[in-house]
């Protein structure tokens, strides 16, 4: 008993370090909060200096910006929490946009077929990631890097670098991309969202195949040990990370009415620094979808700020990266001193 | 006797809430190999760090040869004399003998180039110093050394300058017997030239070996401070752990064995080891013995599918067992513990219930949904009943002593009510409380019926705790010792079949 108090005693003390230690520690246990602290602070800021910050209008296309590309962090930070990186979902995106009109513009198939192919093909870049990096065990960072290339290079080259035009797509599949949904006044890409978010969070929190997503990113020999099948749990993850990344493209040349071979060269970066602001860590076995997804409003959030204010589009980059700068230090000062 | 080198004085060190050290006073002298003892957390850890330079005391003092020293940095304590041998090896391994030795006077007096002939030529000399038996190069890269011979370059490095004390925190843990006696040669030979020795181990009976004077600590105080030849092992338990360990084993089973529960027949794994056969009967634990490197590990993993078997035959309960991987075995109802607790043992960075409840989610599960409640109550199931110490189970591992992070880890396998357990160096880096609890349930899932299989390097607890060991050497089995024939002599003898017959 007496050596029960004092453990207790032990972890009370190790709490007891220095304010500054003590807020990081905080910091690190809630980051969620700490990110919507913010976006509630910079919204609030922004609220004061211009008149149109607080309309339906602004806030709608603060969604819309970070919509699509919020379904492509949902399969980053799964990737991250297992320990990997995947650098080929700009390029999926816009392979799958590009097949996917290309078939119904010049192949004149059925736009609802033509996407589940080019949903198909973007799966089957997931696959080959995940079959590289597990079964010939090669870095995820290299090979993610080859298959983005790759990607890239077969969207130029189905669409000759140019970007088809889609203006006779049939208004069901428009409604996908911009339709807004009657009575509530929202865009339905947005209730896709919302729902989808709310969906992978709870099972990020609760299923137990993406448990094991984290028991890998933590230790992938312990899990192995502990009879995870890891190269499944592995290659599971890119090929999520790619269908989202797929849908996000059927989504976006339903958004665009057409489909640009240039498209989202940004996202992986884009998604990262979401999921990494959000609490995710490169190391793995860290990170919440909730997270990210604050991540990607918060980046959002920065973005028309800036645009509001009328500064340069130029600063946004700059601006963007400082902050991943800032969120990742903090991450870093929090978490040395634990061990 | 010579006056002493190094002296602490009422050195006493706060961590938060916990006193790591109380008003310590100990000194050294020369010539001498001093041990100081005491269960994970006592205190000897922290007291080396201050002696080092890693910690600063709160109160109290640090003498150097009569004069008041205040040791800043691990750099100062260099300077001053002091050399500390970590744990953990911590040279670069890419690089040669000779550039890790003089790494901290490479660029003495704003010289741009490295001198390798001069350093080369002085490794050489240092080296010369020690016993041939570590044969090194000082152009070799550190990589291609062995852990003994690391563990050398790392003492010449911590030797180098003009050092008068040398700190060695568990210099073992790593080496086999061969290279621990290597190791004592070197300490005599050091010892011989007047240097003060400070020892820092877990092994009792080594201590015996190489120990002039053992200091105990205990929950930060000094228990006390004797010739080594002057304190029996029970006292020294007893002082160790600050009450009487008289069952430090469990006794043997008594009773009859029962039906065989896991056959092994001529199993092999190229390249590795070959033609292991034999039985494992309800009731008993069957111990493994022989050198680091014999290819006990590696029969523990190929019998339960972590390795593809190249030949030979594994029986449960009389049915053949063909394991495409270690789920396989799980689902046969055949656990294996990893030696390396750390690094394949634990999810560090996740809380107790994660930890206990990974290899089995389904059983906390509702339609593929964790649910929160049933694991955290199958956690504290086992948190009760292995007496693992934490604030809750959500607690993280990471800030779990070593013993409790070893029960969170057998708790883990006990999950799935394993038919047999494979238990790989299960007593490793932790304290003797914590082993003897280990011991003790080991014989009660003996009792119960399970068959249990301890690997272990530590010769007294496999002559403590096992009813049959089996001995092996460079792959091969050479022999199987039962009842009053399981020694010390005896497994050594087999273990080192070669040394002794050659």
């Amino acid at each position: 008993m007496s050596e029960q108090k004092q453990t207790e005693a032990e972890v009370q003390g190790a709490a007891k370090v220095s304010g500054f230690r003590r807020g990081l520690r905080g910091f690190q246990g809630f980051r969620e909060g700490t990110t919507i602290l913010i976006i509630v602070a910079l919204g609030f800021a922004m609220s004061l200096l211009s008149p149109y910050f607080l309309t339906g209008d602004n806030f709608r296309n603060l969604f819309m910006l970070f919509a699509i590309n919020g379904f492509v962090a949902i399969g980053m930070t799964l990737v991250l929490i297992s320990g990997g990186i995947d650098l080929s979902v700009g390029s999926i995106v816009a392979l799958v946009g590009v097949i996917t009109g290309s078939l119904f513009f010049n192949a004149k198939m059925n736009i609802w077929l033509a996407s589940v192919i080019g949903i198909l093909f973007g799966t089957l870049c997931g696959f080959i990631n995940g079959f590289f990096i597990t079964r010939v065990g090669l870095s995820a960072f290299i090979t993610t890097l080859g298959m983005m290339q790759v990607a890239r290079g077969a969207t130029f080259v189905i669409s000759a670098a140019m970007p088809i035009p889609l203006q006779s797509i049939p208004p069901a599949f428009k409604f996908l991309g911009r339709g807004i949904i009657p009575g509530i006044g929202v865009p339905f890409v947005i209730v896709l969202f919302i729902v989808s978010a709310v969906i992978f969070d709870f099972l990020s929190r609760r299923s137990t195949s993406i448990r094991k997503i984290y028991y890998v990113g933590s230790n992938e020999k312990a899990a192995r040990f502990s009879g995870v099948n890891v190269n499944r749990v592995r290659i599971g993850v890119y090929v999520l990370s790619a269908v989202v990344a797929s849908v996000a493209g059927v989504l976006t040349i339903a958004r665009f009415n057409s489909a640009t071979p240039y498209y989202g060269d940004t996202i992986a970066f884009e998604t990262i620094s979401a999921a990494v602001i959000g609490g995710a860590s490169l190391n793995g076995g860290e990170g919440t979808i909730l997270g990210a997804m604050l991540g990607m409003a918060l980046l959002a959030l920065i973005q028309t700020s800036l645009n509001l204010l009328d500064v340069s589009p130029y600063w946004q980059n700059l601006v963007t990266g400082l902050i991943l700068l800032a969120a990742v230090s903090l991450d870093f000062l929090s978490h040395r001193k634990r061990a | 006797m010579d006056p002493a080198i190094l002296e602490v004085r009422n050195v006493s060190k706060r961590f938060g809430a916990t006193q790591a050290l109380a008003d310590i006073n100990l000194s050294f002298a020369p010539g001498k190999v001093h041990a100081i003892i005491g269960e994970n957390g006592a205190g000897k850890s922290t007291l080396m760090n201050i002696v080092g330079g890693v910690h600063q005391a709160d109160a109290g003092e640090v003498v150097l040869e009569g004069r008041p020293v205040h040791i800043r940095n691990p750099h100062d304590a260099l300077l001053m004399g002091i050399g500390f041998v970590h744990q953990e090896i911590a040279l670069c391994q890419h690089i040669s003998v000779a550039e890790n030795i003089h790494m901290r006077s490479l660029d003495e007096g704003g010289r741009p180039l490295v001198a390798f002939k001069e350093i080369n030529r002085a490794t050489r000399d240092l080296l010369a110093d020690f016993d041939t038996h570590a044969h090194i190069n000082p152009k070799q890269k550190v990589a291609e050394l062995s852990v003994s011979q690391q563990q050398v370059v790392e003492i010449i490095k911590a030797l180098s300058g003009n050092c008068k004390v040398l700190i060695l925190d568990e210099p073992t843990a790593a080496l086999t017997q061969s290279e621990t006696e290597v190791l004592f040669r070197i300490l005599n030979t050091l010892k011989a030239k007047g240097l003060v020795i400070i020892y820092i181990s877990h092994r009792l009976a080594e201590i015996y070996q190489i120990a002039d004077t053992i200091s105990v600590l205990r929950d930060g105080r000094l228990i006390g401070t004797r010739p080594a030849g002057e304190i029996d092992q029970l006292e020294l338990v007893h002082m160790m752990v600050g009450r009487e360990l008289t069952d430090i084993y469990p006794e043997k089973a008594r009773q009859e064995l029962g039906e065989t529960l896991l056959e092994v027949e001529d199993l092999a794994l190229e390249g590795v080891f070959s033609g292991i056969s034999f039985a494992l009967r309800r009731g008993e634990i069957l111990g493994f013995a022989g050198l680091v490197g014999s290819g006990r590990t590696e029969v523990a993993r190929t019998i339960c599918g972590l390795y593809r078997k190249s030949a030979g035959e594994v029986r449960l309960k009389g049915r053949p067992l063909e394991l495409a991987s270690y789920r396989d075995a799980i689902a046969q109802g055949l656990v294996y513990l990893t030696e390396n607790r750390a690094s394949e043992g634990l999810f560090l960075e996740m809380n107790v219930a994660n930890n206990i409840s990974v290899i089995d989610l389904d059983a906390v599960a509702r339609y593929k949904l964790i649910q929160r409640r049933a694991e955290h109550s199958l956690a504290r199931r086992f948190v009760t009943e292995m007496q693992i110490k934490v604030t809750g189970v959500l607690q993280r591992l990471r800030s779990l002593s070593g013993g409790n992070q070893q029960k969170v880890l057998v708790s883990k396998l006990l999950t799935v009510s394993p038919k047999v357990v494979i238990m790989d160096e299960p007593t490793r880096g932790i304290d003797i409380g914590a082993k003897t609890q280990i011991y003790h349930l080991l014989r009660r899932l003996a009792t119960e019926g399970v068959g249990v299989i301890m690997i272990s390097s530590e010769l007294p607890e496999v002559v403590g705790l096992c009813d049959r060991v089996l001995v092996m050497y460079e792959g091969r089995q050479c022999g199987m010792l039962a009842g009053s024939e399981i020694n010390e002599k005896s497994i050594i003898q087999l273990a080192c079949l070669r040394e002794y017959t050659s």
